[in-house]
């Protein structure tokens, strides 16, 4: 139940703050989102530069770049993922405590970019782990980084915490770990997650 | 070119070595050298005192199909023919000359090729060629990996690309692609895995690939 937006501005006026749980508990997730050390490619360059004094991205909560995957809350998959990687992807995935998010910043984490049609290239991250936000670019500038950032802090703001829609981590039938998926004799196997990603009907004349 | 394969041919008793020319604009004419005597040519060109060539700069391997070659012969035969007399059903030999297509494969082979340099005396590129007996059962070269140490990961990258087996080589194992991986990328012949399902904005061959997906989930 939100809190009427005028009402709220007149008593803070008087000194009072009201507020609802769900707001509160937004607010703390989004604003100090840490992300995981993973960088691929040429992406991760700018990744590193958007961490830098320029374009400090620890305004925005992600204060520290954790090794680790289980004190991690978010995955910036930048950079080429091929297909010997994939695996170890995924299961860094797995590995990461709920609630986890995952932004594909770049085209080859998108769709495999300008190598799709290379013999080790992944066409898309998102064929075997559930991806939040999409950044395209080759590679994407800094800003447009951390306008990604603040579209997942506006997604996590609306999540809600009881019903259908709620979030993974808060959801006990909802899977949080994904198929890792095997090493075949000429191709990943299984080559895309169903659960995860179906191929979009693209009609070409 | 010359007088590499003359200083080689000196020096290594015994090797064979043929000049194979480039007609491109570079010139970059290549050496193909033997089997048997690979190694020790390798260390005479890097340990002469004028060649001096002692940094392998890169390894690759190129790959040539089987060539069917069809070719037109005139051949004279003598065929019996029936011929329109008085009597009907008599057959007489008459020569006559055909053109006839004869078709032979000529088989292909698999190629490493070395460019090599010298940091001493600044020259190069010395380009040299090994080249294998076909490419499908006889697809072992020797590794010249003891004799220049770059070569090792260039040759597991050309072992694992094309399925040139090295011996000789320290750690021959799949460098780019998976242990368990069976194709060999590189070659003319590699069918692509078919994960291609859908190209936004699709093009020549890329087109004909996704129109194959369309309509299948």
């Amino acid at each position: 139940m939100a809190v009427d937006e005028n009402l709220k501005i007149e008593l803070g006026k008087q000194g009072v703050f009201v507020t609802t749980i769900q707001e509160l508990y937004n607010w703390g997730r989004r604003s100090s989102i840490w992300p995981m050390q993973f960088g691929l490619a040429c992406c991760a360059i700018e990744m590193i530069a958007t961490t830098m004094a320029r374009y400090d991205l620890a305004r925005f909560g992600s204060e520290v770049f954790r090794p680790s995957p289980r004190q991690a809350d978010m995955m910036i998959i930048s950079g080429t993922v091929t297909k010997k990687m994939a695996p170890q992807v995924v299961r860094l995935y797995n590995q990461m405590a709920e609630p986890k998010y995952v932004i594909a910043m770049g085209a080859c984490a998108i769709s495999g970019g300008p190598f799709k049609q290379g013999y080790n290239v992944l066409k898309g991250i998102d064929r075997y782990i559930p991806v939040d936000v999409h950044i395209p670019g080759c590679p994407p500038r800094p800003e447009a980084l951390i306008q990604a950032f603040m579209t997942l802090q506006k997604k996590i703001d609306a999540q809600h915490l009881t019903g259908e829609d709620r979030p993974r981590h808060l959801d006990a039938n909802a899977p949080g770990e994904f198929q890792v998926p095997e090493f075949g004799e000429h191709d990943l196997e299984p080559s895309s997650n169903a659960g995860v990603w179906q191929p979009p009907l693209v009609t070409i004349k | 070119m010359e007088e590499t394969k003359a200083a080689i041919e000196r020096a290594v008793p015994g090797a064979v070595v043929t000049v194979i020319p480039n007609a491109s604009p570079s010139g970059q004419h290549s050496l193909l050298i033997g089997e048997e005597h690979a190694v020790a040519i390798g260390t005479f060109l890097r340990d002469d005192a004028e060649l001096a060539l002692d940094f392998l700069s890169n390894v690759t391997g190129v790959d040539y199909l089987d060539k069917e070659i069809a070719e037109k012969v005139k051949v004279t035969r003598r065929v019996p023919k029936a011929v329109d007399g008085a009597e009907p059903n008599q057959v007489q030999m008459v020569e006559e000359t055909v053109e006839e297509t004869r078709k032979h494969t000529q088989p292909g082979y698999l190629e490493a090729v070395y460019h090599l340099y010298s940091v001493s005396k600044k020259h190069g590129p010395v380009v040299i060629r090994q080249r294998t007996a076909n490419r499908s059962d006889q697809v072992e070269l020797p590794s010249l990996t003891s004799v220049w140490r770059s070569a090792e990961f260039q040759e597991r990258e050309v072992f694992d690309l094309f399925g040139i087996v090295f011996k000789g080589h320290p750690d021959l194992r799949r460098i780019l692609m998976w242990d368990e991986f069976k194709d060999y990328p590189m070659r003319r012949d590699y069918v692509e895995p078919d994960d291609f399902e859908y190209e936004p904005t699709a093009h020549d061959q890329v087109l004909k690939r996704a129109q194959e997906h369309e309509g299948r989930v």
